[in-house]
């Protein structure tokens, strides 16, 4: 999704965090939102990292400079297609037109 | 990703919206739902070649609305019948036409949504008509998906849906909600249709269908927005908590081969907790709103939340579960449900306590083909060492259950209480 440069620990703008939050009372609306949250910048995060043959895992403190891709958010949505999820995830608010990508993976053994 | 896919999506999405909106201006839900599949049509014909268009509600929404002008300009007699609805109509024709753009105002969407809601689900039509209308016109499936999910023909669904439309026609049911006393009077019929649509989802087995289990999704979503189109009922609050608890042991409920996992030897790491939490502060909002005062719903969810609430079947609550049911019975009063209540009571208070309530349904007429009887009461006397009469209520039973894996379990369960009779004798 369109992300706010977080490592610069720049929050999402008004205008951003004020549309995203009637795009997901219309997800609520119309009966497709199980959940959504956004997420914090990296900085505040931790990662478990397991390296082939280690048992333990080592834990790194974010911020997590060198990752190309970061996760802002993720939404659990219910519908009866891949396709239907497409077409509401199309209307999420980017005002400032920003890069960003929304990955859409149906759940193992929905219900 | 195909347009036609596309355009299937758009439907689910939109269409409810869209015909809401139509069948107030034309004041009449089946040229409402005709004028709306017009504009699908279209749709059809045209995003293949322009693309889906950037905002296509509005289309839909305009494309349906010049197809209703078109209609209004050349058909006298719809011009008429508003005038007879009592609108205002001084001439036709060129006449006046109703205010077709103040249709794409947002504003009154809602109360236009909760209006086809309690048309859909009138109760001057047979449960079949609703359950198809609800589908068709809130759930956007088509004629094709609901034939599939309910195995009935495609040409019976749509034969429900003509007539379940011309009798809201001859009856004249307004496109209204009902306030008051009258949408108390009416809300369970609304309830029951979401219901049916989600238990006949759930009970569909692994050879069906996908279309069948889908039916589950599509009620628990007619469920969510119902309870966001009325906020204070508590009973619409009590519906969504029962329907996302009973979603949320979906993946628990079959064994590897398909044969059904009774609720008790479920394994529960399998159930999902996403849908429990919302299921669970579904009925806090239901009980807040209410009171404390259960309603049909609500004390079911009620009772399916103190298994969700239990990490292990034995951390069970079920003097609270004896106590729900108790309630339950008094609110919907069935011999199934003293049953249930009896279980409970032997789970809380012992097997004879609970037998003295299962020997009180023994010539109950609408349990008399019911095999759980004397399967819950061979349970009961086998747990008071009462092995012989255990081993006749089995052998009853097995005769009685249609499904073979459970006459073979039961079956099991006469020998193996002949075998103790046979030990306490000698």
């Amino acid at each position: 999704m369109p992300e706010p440069c977080p490592e610069a620990g720049i929050p999402p703008s008004t205008e951003l965090i004020e549309q995203m939050g009637r795009f997901n009372e219309q997800l609520a609306a119309s009966g497709h939102l199980v959940q959504a949250a956004g997420l914090t910048p990296s900085a505040t995060g931790a990662r478990l990292v397991w390296s082939a043959g280690q048992p333990e895992p080592a834990v790194v403190d974010g911020p997590f400079a060198e990752t190309k891709e970061l996760v802002a958010g993720v939404w659990v949505l219910e519908g009866s297609s891949v396709e239907e999820i497409v077409e509401l995830m199309r209307r999420a608010p980017n005002p400032q037109l920003r890069a960003g990508t929304i990955e859409i993976r149906p759940v193992a053994a929905s219900l | 990703m195909s347009t036609h896919g596309a355009v299937e999506a758009v439907w689910r999405i939109e269409s409810a919206r869209v015909i809401a909106g139509l069948a107030r201006m034309v004041r009449d839900v089946g040229l409402a739902e005709e004028l709306a599949q017009d504009a699908l049509v279209a749709a059809l014909e045209q995003w293949p070649e322009t693309g889906v268009p950037r905002n296509p509600g509005a289309w839909l929404m305009t494309t349906a609305k010049r197809r209703a002008v078109d209609l209004f300009r050349r058909n006298e007699t719809l011009g008429r019948k508003l005038g007879e609805l009592g609108r205002a109509q001084e001439q036709l024709g060129e006449g006046v036409l109703p205010d077709f753009d103040a249709i794409l105002d947002d504003e009154h969407i809602e109360d236009d949504l909760l209006r086809l809601v309690f048309t859909a689900c009138h109760p001057v039509l047979p449960m079949q008509g609703r359950v198809a209308l609800t589908l068709r016109m809130l759930g956007g499936l088509s004629t094709d998906e609901i034939a599939r999910a309910f195995l009935v023909k495609d040409s019976a669904v749509a034969q429900r849906i003509v007539r379940a439309k011309k009798a809201l026609a001859d009856a004249q049911v307004p496109f209204e909600v009902p306030v008051g006393e009258e949408r108390m009077a009416r809300l369970p019929a609304v309830l029951e249709v979401i219901y049916l649509i989600f238990n006949e989802g759930y009970s569909a087995t692994r050879g069906d269908d996908w279309m069948r289990p889908a039916l589950c999704a599509d009620a628990l979503r007619l469920g969510r927005v119902l309870a966001g189109l009325m906020p204070t009922e508590p009973e619409v609050h009590g519906l969504v908590a029962l329907l996302e608890i009973q979603a949320s042991r979906s993946a628990a409920r079959t064994g590897p081969n398909g044969e059904p996992v009774l609720l008790l030897e479920q394994d529960r790491s399998r159930w999902d907790r996403l849908l429990i939490k919302r299921g669970l502060d579904a009925l806090t909002r239901s009980e807040e709103l209410a009171e404390g005062a259960y309603g049909p719903y609500s004390a079911q969810a009620a009772i399916a939340a103190c298994h969700a609430r239990a990490l292990a079947p034995e951390d069970t609550d079920w003097t609270r579960i004896a106590l729900l049911y108790e309630g339950l019975a008094q609110l919907t009063p069935s011999p199934v449900i003293e049953l249930n209540r009896a279980v409970a009571v032997s789970m809380a208070s012992g097997p004879a306590a609970g037998l003295a309530l299962v020997d009180r349904l023994v010539d109950e007429s609408a349990l008399k083909n019911y095999h759980l009887l004397p399967s819950v009461r061979g349970d009961l006397l086998e747990k008071l060492g009462r092995h012989d009469e255990a081993r006749a209520e089995f052998e009853r039973a097995a005769e009685m259950t249609g499904n073979a894996r459970e006459r073979a379990l039961l079956r099991d369960r006469a020998a193996s209480c002949a075998q103790e009779a046979a030990g306490v004798q000698s």
